[in-house]
């Protein structure tokens, strides 16, 4: 009985959900969170030369180290370029052509939550979706902590629990924070998982990263509470460059959870983030995105270009990470959060959704880099195509000579609503020592008239049922994601196969 | 009257599946269509539930959805919140049905019970159910059920048809064998209460002890003085369970005979060619 109980409970949670996704449904006849807020900006003069790379150094009273390996990255990068490998269709950028740095004026250091300039709580209530971090915010007694880092137009405003986490031995900062007070740190870390040369969007954000957030898990803490950054682009032109460094040492865990709105411009807008990951010994790194920047609109004007560069490092021995994303957002995306699975016994999983409608492209995918014994990889990705869209999984499996008893498990499911749109699975799969054990499984369906009947006739209108069908489709990875972004994930899926149906 | 169809034609593609089709049902009533394979049977579900590709061409259906008796004070509160019996706006009103969207057709009161009901990988029965019957009671202007409510009903309702609540759990008939698929569709429409059962074929592919829980549950749902039930079958023996007050052979998109219980039988002896050309 008291099972039961739990599970309606359970089940009432998801039925709010769903009644909340249909009434966001209802109203987003237009992108919800297309408006922009009226903070004041102190830009960076616009284009991209050293001078630029100085201004932004200069203006976070960056120590001399950080500049020069901003240069070193900046003079590679002019002699770099655009891949064009991926399944993207990409009007050319011109990178001289956008602002590279823009901070809101500076405040007076906060005290309380109640500080925090009403503006970017609104922000916050206008995105509304993380319950648990709006009554965290709202002071509410019991609710489950959630740290918020707010990356509010690239520069960290608020920061809560500190004290709480500095108690634990956490450190939780931006990663402009991070730079001053734990130099060496970050100095030992920074460009060693995905190196300063990577690839021309990783080297660009090495030049120009705004700012970003710096997480140290000491060993053998458990982070008290899952750690949640806010990245919003808020200035027309305005390029965003985070930079994310997330260590857990030996026996270590958290929890980070990254989400993301834009408001609606005409500009493109070019978002390239490095996030770089590091487990040691039995260590475990979980990695949350929920994506929904802005897609362009019905007719493939404006929107998001977003090359992003995750990767994670499981050095130690058993360490785990682990990425889900759920990407509904972005013209144009292009993103392999991968893993690199050293220590012996490590693991890495990647769960993936994918939604692109109207005109969007996606090439997303993982890499599971298989260099030490008994390592172990799963792949889980969801790809729902609508209108115009095209949307890849493209992911590689390695197996090192050196790495023996390998298993991977792969799975790529593709969804396509309409006769417009494309799906396409691109595995590569290498594998230089036979031990390895490679699963790979491939679908491609549609949403048929037979269910989509079946779900009207039992009261559904065509809206809901296509909804209802997408996040059956997408659960598996859903289910991986902390409560709140299952929420948030579900009302995104609907809202963004808006205008998909009929 | 609850139903009233008159000189229905319907085609699928190019052709022409119904052709004129009439029929009377009132609140209360239990109909049985039997027919040959390809007399359209499944073409009059699927045109009453309002499937896209079959097509109306001509005729009408009105749909008059009974008077529900209101729920009495005090006494039926304890039960009101689980139960779905309340009062339906436009009670009393006829509505054209041909009108109306499928989801709209099923707000109003029509359950369509499929012969071979879909799969929804990744969405529970539990999920799929309390979604849709709170879509239909909003379209009604009811409540919504909330969580504690609808897993009562939910609970309720397949015990009745003797199903695991297990079975609710998980994906909506997905992995499910042909009889419970069919026991699935039963608990369907325990919990979502309609006024107009329309039954395909739901006693094929069963054997005789789900046959009997599939039975039980049409008459202990649908057997009231406020709903009325459209049996379509090929075979006489879950009319031996469920009872039909009226019996009609539908042969090459037409009623061409209509009777009580015995004709069922006739039927069963002397095959519907015998019948249908007589008439």
């Amino acid at each position: 009985m008291s099972e039961s109980v739990k599970t309606s409970d359970y089940d009432a949670d998801r039925k709010e959900m769903n009644a909340e996704a249909q009434q966001a449904v209802d109203k987003a006849s237009t992108y919800e969170f297309g408006w922009s807020s009226d903070i004041e900006q102190d830009f960076a003069p616009k284009g991209l030369n050293e001078d630029t790379v100085r201004f932004i150094s200069d203006k976070k009273g960056e120590p001399e180290w950080m500049l020069e390996w901003r240069l070193k990255a900046f003079r590679q990068w002019e002699k770099m370029e655009s891949p064009d490998w991926a399944k993207l269709d990409i009007p050319m950028i011109d990178y001289q052509d956008a602002y590279y740095y823009a901070e809101p004026k500076p405040r007076e250091k906060l005290g309380s939550l109640d500080e925090v300039d009403p503006e970017i709580l609104r922000v916050y209530e206008k995105l509304g979706i993380p319950i648990e971090e709006q009554k965290v915010l709202a002071g509410v007694e019991g609710a489950r902590k959630v740290a918020v880092d707010a990356v509010f137009d690239s520069v960290s405003v608020a920061t809560t629990f500190r004290k709480e986490l500095e108690d634990a031995g956490v450190i939780f900062r931006s990663i402009s924070e991070a730079i001053k007070q734990y130099p060496d740190l970050v100095r030992q870390y920074l460009g060693k998982v995905v190196p300063m040369h990577d690839n021309y969007f990783a080297t660009l954000n090495c030049a120009v990263f705004s700012d970003g957030t710096f997480v140290y898990i000491p060993k053998g803490v458990k982070c008290p509470m899952e750690l949640s950054t806010y990245f919003r682009i808020n200035a027309e032109n305005t390029g965003q460059f985070e930079r994310t460094l997330i260590i857990a040492e030996e026996g270590s865990y958290v929890s980070y959870l990254e989400g993301c709105t834009a408001p609606m411009r005409d500009e493109n807008q070019l978002h390239a983030a490095v996030v770089e990951l590091v487990a040691m010994d039995d260590a475990e790194i979980k990695y949350s995105t929920v994506q929904n920047w802005y897609p362009g609109d019905e007719n493939g004007k404006g929107g998001i270009y977003n090359f992003v560069t995750k990767r994670g490092l499981c050095q130690g021995k058993n360490s785990k990470i682990s990425w889900t994303q759920v990407e509904t957002g972005s013209a144009v995306t292009w993103k392999y959060p991968s893993c690199v699975l050293n220590g012996e016994g490590s693991v890495g999983e990647f769960y993936s959704v994918a939604l692109t409608n109207n005109y969007q492209q996606a090439d997303t995918g993982t890499k599971m880099i298989h260099n030490g014994k008994n390592t172990r990889s799963t792949i889980i990705s969801k790809g729902i195509s609508a209108g115009h869209s095209d949307n890849t999984y493209r992911g590689l499996v390695r197996v090192g000579p050196n790495a023996e008893n390998v298993r991977n498990f792969t799975q790529c499911d593709s969804l396509l609503l309409g006769d417009q749109s494309g799906a396409h699975t691109v595995p590569y799969i290498e594998v230089k020592n036979p031990t390895a054990t490679i699963e790979h499984e491939a679908t491609t369906s549609k949403i048929s008239d037979d269910q989509m009947f079946y779900a009207q006739q039992r009261g559904l209108d065509a809206e809901a049922a296509v909804s209802l069908i997408v996040n059956g489709f997408a659960k598996e990875v859903l289910k991986e994601l902390p409560m709140e972004f299952a929420v948030e994930a579900q009302k995104l899926l609907a809202i963004s196969l808006e205008g998909s149906v009929g | 009257m609850m139903l009233k169809i008159e000189n229905l034609h319907a085609t699928v593609g190019d052709t022409e599946i119904l052709k004129g089709l009439s029929l009377e049902i009132n609140a209360g009533e239990i109909h049985a269509i039997m027919g040959p394979n390809g007399a359209g049977k499944s073409t009059l579900a699927y045109a009453l539930g309002g499937r896209p590709g079959y097509e109306v061409t001509a005729g009408s259906v009105s749909f008059t959805p009974a008077v529900r008796p209101e729920p009495v004070e005090g006494q039926g509160e304890q039960e009101s919140g689980a139960s779905t019996s309340s009062a339906r706006t436009g009670e009393g009103e006829a509505v054209d049905l041909l009108e109306l969207d499928p989801h709209e057709r099923a707000a109003a009161g029509i359950f369509l019970g499929f012969q071979y009901p879909v799969e929804i990988p990744g969405v529970s029965n539990l999920q799929f159910l309390r979604e849709s019957l709170n879509a239909q009671r909003k379209a009604r202007g009811e409540e919504a059920l909330n969580g504690a409510e609808f897993i009562k009903l939910a609970k309720d309702k397949a015990a009745l048809l003797k199903m695991d609540m297990d079975m609710l759990k998980r994906a909506v008939n997905v992995g499910f064998s042909g009889g419970e698929k069919k026991r699935n569709e039963m608990v369907q429409m325990g919990i979502l209460d309609p006024q107009l059962a329309i039954l395909d074929e739901t006693d094929s592919g069963l054997d005789i002890d789900a046959l009997r829980t599939v039975g039980s549950g049409i008459n202990s749902i649908m057997r009231k003085p406020d709903k009325a039930v459209l049996l379509i079958t090929h075979y006489q023996r879950l009319l031996e369970l469920v009872e039909p007050d009226f019996v009609h052979v539908l042969a090459d998109g037409r009623i061409v005979k209509t009777g009580g219980p015995e004709l069922a039988l006739q039927l069963e002896n002397e095959g519907y060619e015998a019948i249908a050309e007589a008439a």
